[in-house]
């Protein structure tokens, strides 16, 4: 009895000390694996920040590049990207929000047309960016004869924003409260009435946020825009001139220009900072935006 | 117009909306097919795989090198990423205190939005030269791994940190009660039932790690080969489409657009095979 | 455009010679997929009168009052028979223009959900909606049903503030000002004071009392105490078989005072239910 007691006792220690070490071990391994991952982040933005600020003045936004980039400014690739950019939301803003409506107010989510639309665009969300250049080049480009410019830029990556865009817009229609819709029925107003006046009022910080995320996508974006909006860093003069992104700007800097590597730092700190102010002020708005439905209208 | 004709001119432009989001995928992959009919009747497919490499100037259009480096830079990539994704998510939810799981989450999220082209860039002048010295050249496989790891970490980090969630809230007060050890609970209770989850996201980590193009162009060398060790420098299909597609005329372009529909079609099947996994499992 | 008496049909069906008898429901019932939520319901609405539905929860109250003004269409699964006749037009047949039906029957919801924006849009909006442009007009009305509801020298200095600003009680009556405003022959309550406290309830109580001259109303209400008071006429729901049903229905004497049915007496004494 006394015996098997005390051999009892001993495994259990044996066993209890072992689940310790196991728990240490395994308490160093997760907070060495989340260091690491926190040590990548803060050398990737310490080096972009560090080399990419030393050239940023006021010269470097108001001049055009020179000498392929390596001197001079951003001036014509911010107005490019700017421009590419209103292309891509003018284009994807009235047909994303339309099918928004249309699945968030006329389609359940388990309906035909809205699982067949639905899966249409989760396609297209998974469609590599790089074959978005490729169809863009082909259609707007060679077939629609827009040529490489920012037309065909913008355009193309209205294609590629338009899943993203519609998923969150479509989202926060649909979370719109149920009594809106059923007091706007009771009293005799038209579905599009109440669409148009009641629900994306109330559904403008989600869809405000869609915005954003495309707008960060665009600017992010690079492979579909090297063979749609092309290459040329000179002030564009139209929608139809061939117009560079920050994006590929940074691209060609660094693989195509040598001695590009300086102001390439500096073109990502802009795009970088843009992205995250981007954000900053969107969340700024949309509670902003809550907070006028609740107090004044 | 009476309201009710208003209605129905309103629910008319929105269904056009709709059907133009609904067609675009498909009007782009007959697109890319009908781009790459040349490239199938001229060169034949029997070519794209029994061809010696893939060399444009000298008529050798085999994708296999292509479709390989693609291959093993994602699973390389995945793999890198993967471990570190469940890491990051039991930190958040069992090791952090919880201003620091907000802190890491706040700079995962930042890191799903730097761009692809910044991560290339940093791993050409930070991280190229650093491979280099370890063993030369530099532009190289192990880069493109480490890069797109770090790439996909976050799509990877948001699907298990709701899981982990999930399964903390399932089952973790009544193993604490039990007095099982932190980790111990971990591994009996919260690690098997992510499997599916894990599984999930490795399908999406690859779907987006074989589409992506910038990163991989910029610190991947670009050579056309089976690469025989972690330094080899590699071409993506990705890459390769980038690469060439500037001087590309007739055949060789048609080629180019063979590859983009070779591309879509795996990414498709990924992409729809993580879907029905989540579905089954709702 | 005459408000009050628009036909509900579509131009193509013709609209029969209108009677002046308010709603009449035969044999209705209504089910949420296969479970029936009431069955075989016949009941008259007369003009000008207060109908007062009582019955415990669950017994097919809510979904009567939304298969009246067919609100139920845009509840998913959910479908009616039986007829309906709003001034001897069907509602169930044909298809009909809902826009004019709602107008012509108001609805006030258990829970008060005034739009999210200011006071006089939530009144004016609606009014517009319907083709009512003119500012004077528009006014005019704004003030009559502010007025009418008891709310005028609340928010009279305050109109252009966010409508979800006011109190449970304000945003009530607000709703059913707007209601008013469209001028509707019948106004539906459904429990219209349960969410509110005991003198906003009172203040809501007097104002059916009121609209009762120019309106027809069907109110749902748990309080048996304000349904004495309000009702011109009463019926009793109950559930049996897991299904909702008309115990019985009359002029509130006959209902509260020597019910026919002992189930009614039971619940008017206030011992079941
Ligand atoms: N949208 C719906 N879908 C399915 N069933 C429903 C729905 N709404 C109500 N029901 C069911 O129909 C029956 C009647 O509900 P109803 O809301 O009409 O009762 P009620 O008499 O108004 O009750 P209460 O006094 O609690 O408001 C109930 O059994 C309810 O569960
Ligand atoms: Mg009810």
């Amino acid at each position: 009895m006394m015996v098997s007691r005390q051999v009892l006792t001993r495994t259990s220690r044996i066993r209890a000390s072992r689940a310790r070490l196991q728990n240490r071990i395994a308490a160093a391994v997760i907070w060495g694996g989340a260091i690491f991952v926190a040590a990548l982040f803060a050398w990737l933005m310490a080096d972009i920040l560090w080399h990419g600020w030393r050239e940023i003045s006021l010269a470097y936004f108001t001049q055009e590049p020179e000498s392929a980039g390596r001197l001079g400014g951003i001036s014509s690739i911010l107005v490019s990207t700017g421009l590419i950019l209103i292309v891509c939301l003018v284009s994807a803003l009235p047909i994303g929000l339309g099918t928004a409506i249309f699945l968030a107010e006329y389609t359940g989510p388990e309906d035909t047309v809205s699982r067949k639309i639905r899966l249409s665009l989760n396609v297209l969300a998974g469609t590599p960016s790089i074959v978005f250049g490729l169809f863009g080049n082909a259609f707007f480009c060679k077939m629609l004869g827009m040529g490489f410019s920012i037309l065909s830029g913008g355009l193309t990556l209205a294609c590629m924003v338009l899943p993203y865009f519609i998923r969150i817009a479509e989202e926060s229609i649909r979370s719109v409260p149920q009594s809106y819709r059923m007091g706007a029925v009771a009293l005799g107003l038209s579905k599009s009435t109440q669409i148009m006046r009641l629900i994306l009022p109330v559904a403008v910080p989600g869809i405000l946020g869609a915005i954003i995320l495309s707008v960060g996508r665009s600017l992010s974006e690079t492979a579909a825009l090297i063979f749609t909006s092309g290459y040329v860093d000179r002030m564009p003069e139209s929608l139809y001139d061939s117009g560079r992104s920050l994006s590929v700007h940074i691209y060609d800097l660094s693989m195509n220009v040598a001695g590009g590597d300086q102001r390439a730092y500096s073109a990502a700190l802009v795009l970088i900072v843009s992205l995250i102010l981007i954000n900053f002020i969107t969340g700024l708005i949309g509670r902003a935006w809550s907070r006028r439905m609740i107090s004044i209208s | 117009m009476s309201l009710w004709q208003k209605d129905k001119a309103f629910l008319f432009v929105l269904s056009v909306c709709a059907s133009l989001a609904g067609v675009i995928s498909i009007f782009i992959f007959f697109f890319l097919a009908k781009e790459s009919v040349p490239a199938m009747a001229g060169i034949g497919l029997s070519q794209f795989v029994m061809d010696e490499t893939w060399f444009a100037s000298e008529n050798q259009y085999n994708v296999l090198p292509l479709l390989w480096g693609s291959v093993l830079v994602s699973v390389g990539a995945v793999a890198f990423a993967t471990p570190l994704g469940i890491l990051s998510g039991l930190f958040c939810h069992f090791y952090a205190p919880s201003a620091i799981a907000g802190f890491y989450r706040s700079m995962v999220h930042l890191l799903a939005g730097i761009p692809s082209v910044i991560f290339g860039f940093w791993g050409l002048v930070s991280l190229v030269p650093l491979v280099a010295r370890i063993h030369p050249p530099g532009p190289s496989l192990l880069a493109g791994v480490i890069v797109l790891g770090i790439m996909i970490l976050p799509t990877i980090m948001v699907i298990l940190d709701d899981a982990i969630a999930n399964l903390s809230r399932l089952y973790l007060n009544s193993t604490v009660a039990l007095g099982v050890s932190k980790w111990g609970a971990l591994k009996g209770l919260i690690l098997p039932n992510l499997r599916k989850q894990v599984g999930v996201s490795i399908l999406l980590g690859l779907a987006r790690s074989i589409g992506e193009t910038m990163a991989i162009l910029m610190v991947c060398g670009n050579v056309v080969r089976f690469p025989t060790s972690v330094f080899n420098p590699i071409r993506t299909l990705t890459a390769n489409i980038a690469l060439e597609m500037p001087f590309a005329m007739n055949v060789h372009r048609s080629a180019l657009f063979f590859t983009g529909l070779i591309m879509m079609v795996l990414v498709a099947i990924l992409m729809s095979t993580a879907q029905t996994r989540t579905s089954r499992q709702a | 455009m005459d408000i009050t008496r628009n036909s509900l049909h579509l131009p193509k069906d013709a609209p029969p010679v209108t009677i002046p008898c308010c709603i009449k429901t035969t044999n209705l019932s209504l089910f949420y997929g296969k479970k029936a939520a009431f069955r075989d319901i016949s009941l008259n609405l007369d003009r000008n009168s207060v109908t007062v539905i009582m019955g415990p929860s669950g017994c097919g109250k809510s979904s009567f009052l939304s298969a009246l003004n067919r609100l139920s269409d845009f509840i998913p699964c959910c479908e009616v028979e039986g007829s309906i006749h709003l001034d001897g037009e069907s509602l169930l047949e044909g298809s009909i223009d809902r826009t004019v039906l709602h107008k012509r029957v108001g609805m006030i919801f258990q829970k008060p959900n005034p739009f999210p924006m200011s006071i006089r849009k939530n009144i004016t909006f609606p009014l517009r909606e319907h083709g009512i442009t003119s500012k004077r007009e528009l006014e005019a009305r704004l003030v009559q049903v502010l007025v009418d509801v008891g709310l005028w020298d609340e928010v009279k200095d305050r109109l252009d503030t966010s409508a979800l600003t006011l109190s449970g009680g304000q945003q009530q009556r607000l709703c059913i000002a707007r209601a008013l405003a469209l001028e509707p022959e019948i106004l539906l309550m459904d429990e219209p004071c349960s969410a509110l406290d005991p003198i906003s309830s009172g203040k809501v109580e007097e104002l059916i009392l009121k609209l009762q001259a120019r309106y027809t109303l069907v109110v749902v209400t748990h309080n048996l105490s304000q349904a004495r008071r309000i009702a011109t006429h009463a019926a009793l729901f109950w559930v049996k078989d897991d299904c909702g049903c008309l115990v019985e229905c009359g002029p509130a004497d006959q209902v509260f005072g020597s019910p026919r049915e002992e189930l009614t007496a039971a619940y008017v004494k206030g011992m079941k239910g």
